[in-house]
């Protein structure tokens, strides 16, 4: 007897997709192998090494610890979804590029969504900052040097640019201060 | 490392939860996941049915009354931290959360959740327990109120039975002349900790003196443990019998990470830094 | 004018496509196959009673199910024993699919095969094997007290027993004015790669071909050895290396059961099969490393000079040996660092326990030979009351001593003889870059704050570039661009890039014309793998002759096309030209075209080539000896390894209170020759001192006295994070280059962690004046220790 599944609409990457997935089916999963998007990672599913991360309406969350269904009809973005709209690299892809910051690759795009959503927020991070702002994403080949130089670069770049495309998810309060002492939104919204 | 079947169900209201798991044998609640949903690939966990509350909006509120802060089942960690009149009502709250795991973990992680899954060694039961909060829950037969003395029973025994949905925990306001803060030490950044600490002092108003010292310590037993330190402290202030003390009532286990001699150890040089934090906190000498 | 990229930081080639999320590691590939799921020993040690399938076989979406009865011929053999040695009496390895017995926690017992992984995984849980639960032996002590045995032929539980010599150490000792005993010992850890293992395996009935891709570190070896078992010709297999998230080592052994019997699969089924390991399984089912005992004797004089050394120590090989003695022999000789005793005994004892495979992780062996070596002479300066870096500085080889040779065998079975390397220039160096000499005033100073700080050292010597051999393909095609090829694998570290940078310069290209291909047994099919440091000296070597030997024949044909003299040719951008003649001149891709005679056009270049328009009628078209094509192939074979070296220095901060450790500078001088480049010299420097901390640290596998593993999972097994790491590691380079290969490298892939337990060891030995002799070492085993030592303070 097969499993019953459930109808979803996903919208990965301002893409709108309807599935069919059964309720235990994780979104890494959803994401890699219902949709071929496979830029996500899985490196422990226990929410552990970061891998996985994706945004979720805006928000870095573990893909590996979150149900497909229980995002139904909530916006994702993913690795593929970072490039800009004429297809260069973004600010913080390109960051990456100019610093070595990956030599495996595997733990990079967890990496770059966490780092998108973090310069959205603060957009001009001390090197403190930039290492909070990737603490709880795992590496193993870099040793994680020139991943803080990357996210400094893709700072600098996305200023140059006009900053993230990623709008912060509505239901945050909006009144506390930053860490780095800017008042409220991280700017770049539409 | 996938889950094992299950029914889901997908209720839009508080009350359709209550009903879900009033209907199903054996389910469990799946509100924030992040610590449930590694269970469940671990296949720790084989719940019949998940209830996924992540459809409840009416749950996602963090309120903030005069005497109290209320929030809800579906409130995010990061919804509650981000909260300025929360935080400001009772800072215990944001000077706990941003102790728990890493901020991706708490944009999905739930703080009424944390208490529910009833951790020993996670943060928030320790400061429900040392703040006297409650834990508001609702099942097929009414609305029930378990204080926090009452709520933690185990390792990751809570006192909610199976019928009953958690929808709210509720803590006190901090007091004009109390001050708090968390001290913990923890293996890597955002770890559970090895030993910690969350302290209340209150002060005297014009001299400063002690009036009351209460740490909740996480990490040191199988529920969260609350101390009343105030008869322990002596004038100068001085928190030296207050260490001794706790290092005698605790009796940590040791593990991999940690002894029991040095789990204890610093359950007296945390219980120190915690409550001259505090106390310094209270009488608003550092900011 | 094309500048030269050899010792260009250029940006990595590779990077685009990984950084848009187009990267194709193996889980990314193979959508429409079969998924695995394995049913792994709860038990440490057991026999298997019985094992009934039944409870799974109505799961909806089951294909199959195997146990080892299922398997015949060479499939149901034990697996390889890779690398044997002839003191290695008592090898064992494991069955790919348990045989009346298991040996470790997480040994594979049956293969459930299903339409996806969640399916496979609920069949799987519905298996039940009854066992008969064996006494497990754990740990070294209970290896050699050997009351129980892992392998009940195998007495003593001991696998192998093997002792090399310079001199008679003994004799030395007993004669020295001063003598010193120590006991250390390390844990174990794991490379732990982000992506676990996994393979994938498609059979093609028409064919009758199989094509496997495997996150592997050994195409061609794992290729022989999936033939050899499957009963096919090697060249009914094609083995592809997909991208690679991390292997340090791991990923070297082959074939894991996993690769043999998905490979068998798929035949069997004649659908493609794959496997992609969890997080669990690879703590359990993969393999760790560094678990060995020491005892050092040793005999030195006044200025710490060593006069004799006698180390003998204990190996835990875990339940089986399939990568031989590889770990045990490299301590043996790779303790011995930039230094030269008088006379040299090391034995070692190879042992077994019932607990998971060990074979080499990023410093296979170095780590502990260099924490055994430094931990002594550090102990020496302290007996002597002198620098520690005066004793290093009594006991190195000098420059002018080189080529020393050790009177002892290698790894690789070749002498142990550096070739290259100035010791003292590199400690002068990293004295000067940590400030070694102003030390002592920054302590009074934190002493003064109340604070406790101290410093320490770590010198190593790594033997790089192990044969037997690799090979190269240089083929210019007749668009111009050149395409590369190389047998060995990729798991990170910028081959793509560093090998297109040695073509770009040999052939005189531009680098965006060069593309490189590693692992895929279609394009090279003659390779060892990417481990030991080796990568860049063998295949960048072979890479850099095979271009020379395209670059040759282009010339060749240049020269007969533009009616010059050869000498007087240069490549510059893609075009062959005259020197100060540039209107005479001919693109590569021409040339190319010209070097394939032709009878048929097949579009408007190849015309020129046809039989009408060139060629001498009185000449073969191919003359004698030679070939059609624009091709260079070449092997590098060297005689013996050739030796980097490297030394650390940090300064950490302990806590009174507390006892944590706080990094507060990490330095590191590094030899590795000529730098083909050098940003990814210095990532490979930091990813290894990353992995070093963690070493030393934070990392240690938790086997309770069951053989049960505590921590298999990143929650409790410790990896740093960016906040456990240096904020800052500064690395100053020395460049000696290797007399031993044409472009005079040396490998630099594990340099970053070799002597980070004995630099570690050192530094926090010095802030706390208390003995460190075992690591790794974490806050609790520090507090423990300063009560041992009466230095509590506990003021609680």
């Amino acid at each position: 007897m097969a499993e019953p599944t459930h109808a979803i609409r996903l919208h990965v990457n301002g893409v709108a997709y309807d599935l069919d997935v059964p309720a235990r089916r994780l979104l890494s999963d959803a994401l890699r192998h219902d949709l071929e998007l496979t830029g996500t990672h899985v490196g422990c599913e226990h929410g552990v090494c970061g891998a996985c991360t994706v945004l979720l309406d805006g928000e870095p969350v573990r893909s590996c610890l979150t149900l497909a269904v229980s995002v139904d009809g909530e916006e994702v973005t993913t690795v593929e979804g970072l490039a800009a709209a004429d297809g260069q690299l973004g600010p913080v892809q390109q960051a990456f590029k100019d610093c070595h910051g990956l030599q495996c690759g595997f733990c990079t795009p967890g990496f770059l969504t966490t780092i998108t959503a973090g310069l959205r927020d603060n957009p001009d991070p001390t090197r403190d900052e930039a290492r909070e702002m990737i603490a709880g994403n795992l590496c193993r080949c870099t040793g994680y040097q020139n991943i803080v130089a990357s996210v400094l670069r893709a700072a600098e770049l996305s200023a140059s640019t006009g900053g993230s495309q990623i709008p912060k998810h509505a239901g945050v309060s909006q009144d506390l201060p930053t860490a780095s002492g800017a008042e409220g939104d991280g700017g770049g919204t539409p | 490392m996938k889950p094992a079947p299950f029914e889901y169900v997908r209720p839009r209201t508080a009350d359709e939860a209550v009903a879900a798991l009033t209907e199903a044998a054996d389910a469990k609640v799946l509100a924030g996941g992040q610590s449930l949903i590694p269970l469940l690939s671990m296949r720790l966990a084989a719940p019949t049915t998940l209830v996924d509350l992540n459809g409840v909006d009416e749950l996602a509120y963090v309120r903030t009354d005069d005497d109290c802060v209320r929030i809800g089942a579906m409130a995010r960690h990061a919804q509650v931290e981000h909260d300025a009149a929360a935080t400001a009502r009772q800072p215990l709250l944001r000077q706990a959360l941003t102790l728990v795991a890493h901020p991706t973990i708490r944009n999905r992680g739930t703080t009424v959740g944390s208490i529910a899954h009833a951790d020993p060694a996670a943060e928030l039961p320790a400061v429900l327990a040392v703040l006297g909060g409650t834990l508001t829950c609702r099942s097929a037969s009414g609305t029930r109120e378990i204080t926090a003395s009452e709520c933690f029973v185990g390792p990751l025994e809570s006192a909610l039975r199976p019928d009953e949905l958690a929808t709210e925990i509720r803590l006190p306001a901090l007091g004009p002349t109390s001050g708090t803060a968390i001290r913990e030490v923890a293996r890597r950044h955002g770890d559970y900790a090895l030993v910690g600490v969350a302290a209340v002092v209150d002060v005297d108003g014009d001299d400063g003196a002690v009036r009351s010292a209460r740490a909740g310590y996480f990490s040191v037993a199988d529920t969260p443990v609350v101390l009343d330190l105030t008869d322990t402290v002596d004038t100068g202030p001085s928190w030296d019998r207050a260490a001794e003390h706790a290092m005698a009532a605790l009796d940590p286990l040791g593990d991999i990470h940690a002894s029991a001699d040095y789990r204890r150890h610093l359950i007296g040089v945390l219980t120190r830094q915690a409550l001259a934090a505090a106390h310094s906190d209270a009488r608003g000498t550092d900011g | 004018m094309t500048t030269k990229l050899f010792g260009d930081p250029i940006p990595r080639l590779e990077d685009e496509r990984l950084l848009r999320g187009q990267g194709q590691y193996l889980d990314d590939l193979g959508n429409d196959a079969l998924e695995v799921a394995i049913v792994r020993s709860p038990h440490a040690h057991a026999r298997i009673v019985d094992i009934d399938v039944d409870p799974a076989l109505d799961v909806d979406g089951l294909v199959a199910i195997y146990t080892w009865d299922d398997l015949d011929g060479p499939l149901a053999e034990p697996l390889p024993l890779l690398i044997p040695h002839p003191t290695l009496t008592h090898s064992r390895t494991p069955y790919a699919l348990a045989k009346d017995e298991v040996n470790h926690v997480g040994e594979a017992v049956a293969m459930v095969v299903a339409t996806d992984r969640y399916i496979a995984e609920d069949a799987a849980s519905r298996i039940r094997v009854t066992y008969d639960p064996l006494p497990p032996v754990v740990g070294i002590a209970a290896a050699r007290a050997a009351a129980d045995l892992v392998h009940d032929d195998v007495p003593g539980n001991v696998a192998a027993r093997m002792r090399q010599s310079n001199g008679d150490a003994d004799a030395a000792i007993a004669a020295a004015p001063h003598r010193i005993s120590l006991d250390l010992d390390i844990e174990r850890s794991a490379s732990t790669p982000l992506e676990g293992r996994g393979v994938l395996a498609r059979w093609d009935t028409e064919s009758a071909r199989l094509r496997i891709w495997s996150s592997t570190q050994t195409s061609t070896g794992l290729r022989a050895a999936i033939a050899a078992r499957l009963e096919l010709s090697l060249g009914q297999v094609d083995v592809l290396t997909p991208d690679v998230g991390g292997g340090f080592g791991v990923k070297i052994v082959h074939p894991w059961p996993e690769e043999v019997l998905v490979a068998m699969a798929a035949r069997a089924l004649g659908r493609p099969v794959k496997f992609t390991e969890d997080r669990r399984e690879h703590f359990i089912a993969a393999a760790h490393e560094r678990g060995q005992q020491h005892h050092v004797e040793a005999g030195y004089d006044d200025e710490g000079r060593l006069l004799g050394l006698s180390v003998r120590f204990w190996h835990d090989n875990g339940a089986y040996t399939p990568y031989g003695l590889i770990v045990p022999i490299i301590t043996s000789t790779q303790l011995l660092g930039p230094y030269k005793p008088g006379a040299y005994t090391v034995e070692f004892d190879s042992l077994y326990t019932n607990t998971v495979l060990v074979t080499p992780y990023r410093g296979a062996g170095r780590p502990q030979g260099a924490y055994v070596m430094e931990r002594t002479l550090d102990a020496i300066a302290a007996e002597l009351g002198l620098d520690r870096t005066a004793v290093r500085e009594a006991n190195f080889i000098q420059p002018d001593e080189m080529p020393y040779d050790h009177g002892l065998i290698f790894q690789d079975g070749k002498p142990l003889r550096y070739d290259s390397g100035d010791f003292p220039a590199s400690l002068e160096k990293l004295k000067k870059l940590v400030g070694w000499d102003d030390f002592e005033a920054y302590r009074d100073q934190a002493r003064a704050e109340g604070r406790r700080v101290g410093i320490g050292i770590g010198c190593y010597v790594e033997g790089t570039g192990v044969g037997p051999y690799e090979g190269g393909h240089v083929h210019i095609e007749t668009t111009g661009k050149v395409k590369v090829a190389t047998g060995l694998t990729s798991q990170g570290q910028g081959h793509q890039t560093v090998f297109a940078q040695i073509v770009a310069d040999e052939l005189g290209v531009p680098i965006e014309d060069v593309e490189v291909v590693t692992g895929d047994t279609r394009r090279f099919p003659y390779a060892v793998g990417t481990f030991a440091s080796r990568a860049a000296v063998m295949s960048g070597s072979a890479i850099a002759l095979a271009a020379r030997r395209a670059r040759a024949k282009a010339l060749r044909i240049a020269a007969e096309a533009l009616e010059a003299s050869e000498e007087d040719l240069e490549i510059v951008d893609g075009i062959v030209q005259v020197r100060g003649a540039p209107d005479s001149r001919i693109a590569l891709g021409t040339v190319a075209v010209l070097s394939n005679p032709l009878r048929y056009a097949f579009d408007e270049a190849s015309k020129a080539a046809t039989q009408f328009a060139v060629g001498d009628p009185t000449k073969p078209p191919v003359p004698e000896g030679d070939e059609p094509g624009l091709e260079g192939r070449d092997y590098y074979s060297p005689n013996q390894s050739t030796f980097a070296n490297g030394m650390h220095a940090a300064i950490v901060e302990t806590d009174p209170d507390t006892a944590e450790i706080r990094i507060l500078r990490y330095c590191v001088v590094h030899d590795c020759g000529p730098m083909i480049n050098p940003r990814i010299v210095e990532g490979q420097i930091h990813g290894g001192v990353g992995q070093g901390v963690g070493g030393a640290l934070y990392e240690r596998m938790a086997y309770d006295e069951y053989g049960q593993l505590l921590n298999a999972s990143f929650m409790d097994f410790l990896m740093p994070y960016v906040t456990e790491v240096p904020e800052q590691i500064e690395i100053d380079h020395l460049e000696t280059p290797s007399p031993l290969n044409p472009l005079g490298i040396k490998g630099l892939g594990e340099a970053g962690i070799i002597p980070s337990s004995a630099v570690f060891a050192s530094a926090i030995e010095d802030a706390e004046g208390i003995p460190i002799r075992s690591m790794p070492i974490s806050p609790s085993e520090l507090f423990e220790l300063r009560r041992r030592h009466g230095k509590d303070g506990d003021r609680g």
